[in-house]
């Protein structure tokens, strides 16, 4: 993994914008889906697809890649524009979102794209994968990183909290868990849904090594990742402060968007904020 | 008279009948199987050794992980390896796992087809004392209707034994059902085994049977035992050991629903989507003739001696006897 150069950044901006732009379009396009977390995680996705991750878009199951879980499915927009970006399959098929016999499943479904490295939607077993995936890596001797991306919401999932433990015991330092720490869900603000309090905490509490950083800031990012790939005895957890909806000035932290895609008007508007238009 | 085709225990009549639990079956089979693919990795959620993997975990410790009581994770972490060309063992209580867990086992397992094979042990009435938290009646009902899923309920240790060696070599989500206690030896180590392959046990001395019984799990020696009682009161029956539930051997099913036009199906198990349901389903759809369901009629289970339970629910040989009577007079 290189710095980061001034240079890396302006083009990391570039293809978030053109990741942004993509969500919205093929959201506009589906008809339904989740727009705020999608928007709000495409600087780190676009840290791990052109930066940081180990992987072959032109070989995707090239069996020495790291491997990548998204926990909470929902946002797999920001997924599928990423990996489109990342030339896994044409831009042209973003527009199939939720369609019948699309590859891009409204939630992610493996048996429909085998590139994904698990089916995911409903919240809190994507750690639990993550940490299974980290084990057989640890015991027969591989080498890969894993990275789990979770939202915070699904921290109300008792099962996140086995895995955390299990991450713990088993000491994985292969594993690196991003905490889409956007502080709201479906029903509302997440410390009024149910409070999570301070995770940073909690995660230290649970023997995690802790990294806290603004997730629209792509030298933190990297840097988080790559100091949490120096430790070598204990899982990472990356605690990603995110703004829900971001580049969307008149959808940033606005909870109700989390689960609903734009009108053509509204799609229009934020386009026209992000430099493009319909 | 058993079915000699099939080798099975010859002493299955003899008062000395050698009794062993399938979990033991199972714990050895894992061991043989585990010797044979350095892949299998085994799980476990603080139940090692009752769900005897034990045996696995003091010969291969590296590939053996404690997950404590946390069944979902157990199910999810399996998938997680499984991705990674893991074959992962799953053991728990089938109250917990395939119970606590459904929705893992369900999206991580099965929905990405993951080769994880999940073993409930102390399942059925016969888990006794335990009372009703314990015994899982409705594991079968669960896990067949997951898609992907291969659903196994062996008879006796010897089946439990090559069901396990014989699901390691698969790649399908496999669930295996297992009970607590020391049962009848049934079959022997030359009774062949296949998935998805049922076997007529006990045929008529002579002539075609009047009614096919058809039972999974331990309790097949019960429905054994009734058919050779119904025999010497001139009643023919063919039993069926149908340990694959899923997928069902609808050619076997069906040929014996042809033969004997009445069907008993026998299973310690709650009668609502256990193994006599998949059979109705098979038989409603090609062949429609009378059945009779023995299981567990829509209730839970409570604390008491496996026998006594047995009759209590109504599923001991007695009522095999009288399910046999009341088919033959359906019968048109």
């Amino acid at each position: 993994m290189e710095n980061l150069t001034d240079e890396k950044i302006k083009e990391l901006k570039i293809i978030a914008n053109n990741i942004r732009k993509s969500i919205i379009e093929m959201l506009l396009e589906a008809g339904s889906g989740h727009t705020a977390g999608a928007l709000g995680m495409a600087d780190i996705f676009t840290s791990l697809y052109f930066h940081i991750l180990k992987h072959k878009p032109k070989e995707p199951l090239w069996v020495n890649r790291d491997r990548l879980v998204l926990s909470n499915g929902h946002i797999c927009p920001v997924l599928y524009a990423s990996m489109a970006e990342a030339s896994y399959f044409p831009k042209e098929e973003l527009k199939t979102l939720r369609q019948f016999g699309s590859r891009l499943q409204g939630h992610p479904h493996r048996e429909f794209m085998p590139w994904l490295e698990t089916s995911s939607g409903p919240l809190g077993s994507g750690l639990s994968q993550a940490v299974g995936m980290a084990i057989a890596d640890k015991i027969y001797g591989g080498d890969k990183t894993i990275y789990a991306l979770l939202s915070d919401g699904e921290h109300d999932e008792g099962n996140t909290w086995e895995a955390i433990m299990l991450a713990n015991k088993e000491k994985l330092s292969n594993l690196i868990v991003i905490v889409d720490r956007n502080s709201i869900q479906i029903g509302g603000n997440t410390e009024k849904v149910m409070p999570l309090g301070n995770l940073k905490e909690k995660y230290q509490s649970f023997g995690w090594n802790i990294f806290e950083v603004d997730g629209h800031d792509f030298w933190e990012i990297n840097n988080a990742i790559y100091n949490a790939k120096k430790n070598k005895d204990k899982p990472s957890v990356i605690i990603a402060h995110t703004i829900p909806g971001k580049g969307v000035r008149e959808w940033e932290n606005d909870y109700r968007w989390h689960g609903k895609a734009p009108n053509k008007e509204e799609a229009e508007m934020a386009l026209r904020g992000l430099g493009a238009s319909l | 008279m058993l079915n000699q085709n099939l080798k099975l225990n010859t002493k299955i009549f003899n008062t000395d009948l050698e009794k062993i639990s399938t979990r033991q079956g199972f714990g050895e089979g894992l061991l043989k199987a585990g010797s044979e693919n350095e892949n299998i990795v085994v799980l476990s959620a603080d139940l090692e050794e009752s769900t005897k993997v034990n045996i696995f975990a003091e010969k291969f410790p590296d590939r053996f992980i404690e997950l404590g009581v946390a069944e979902q994770n157990l199910a999810s972490v399996a998938s997680g390896m499984a991705s990674m060309r893991k074959i992962p063992f799953i053991a728990s209580y089938g109250i917990f796992s395939p119970g606590r867990n459904w929705e893992q086992i369900r999206t991580t397992i099965c929905y990405n087809n993951q080769p994880v094979k999940i073993i409930g042990s102390h399942t059925g009435l016969s888990v006794g004392p335990d009372g009703g938290s314990h015994q899982a009646l409705e594991d079968i009902a669960i896990t067949r209707v997951i898609p992907n899923m291969v659903v196994i309920s062996p008879c006796d240790a010897i089946e439990a034994k090559k069901a396990t060696i014989a699901c390691s070599l698969t790649k399908d989500p496999t669930y295996i059902r297992l009970t607590r206690n020391n049962t009848p030896i049934i079959t022997t180590n030359e009774t062949p085994f296949e998935i998805g392959k049922a076997q007529i046990v006990f045929i008529p001395e002579i002539g075609l049977a009047h009614v096919g019984i058809i039972a999974t799990g331990p309790i097949l020696y019960k429905a054994i035992v009734a058919a050779r009682e119904l025999e010497k009161k001139g009643i023919k029956v063919k039993v069926m050991n149908l340990s694959t539930i899923k997928p069902l051997d609808n050619d076997a099913v069906i040929a014996l629903a042809k033969e004997t036009r009445a069907i008993v199906t026998v299973e310690d198990h709650q009668i609502a989507g256990g193994m006599g349901s998949a059979v109705a389903e098979c038989i409603a759809q090609n062949y429609p003739i009378p059945i009779e369901f023995v299981g567990v009629k829509d209730k839970f289970g409570q604390s008491g001696k496996p026998e006594e339970l047995e009759k209590y629910y109504k599923i001991d040989d007695l009522n095999i006897i009288e399910s046999v009577k009341k088919v033959i007079k359906r019968k048109v």
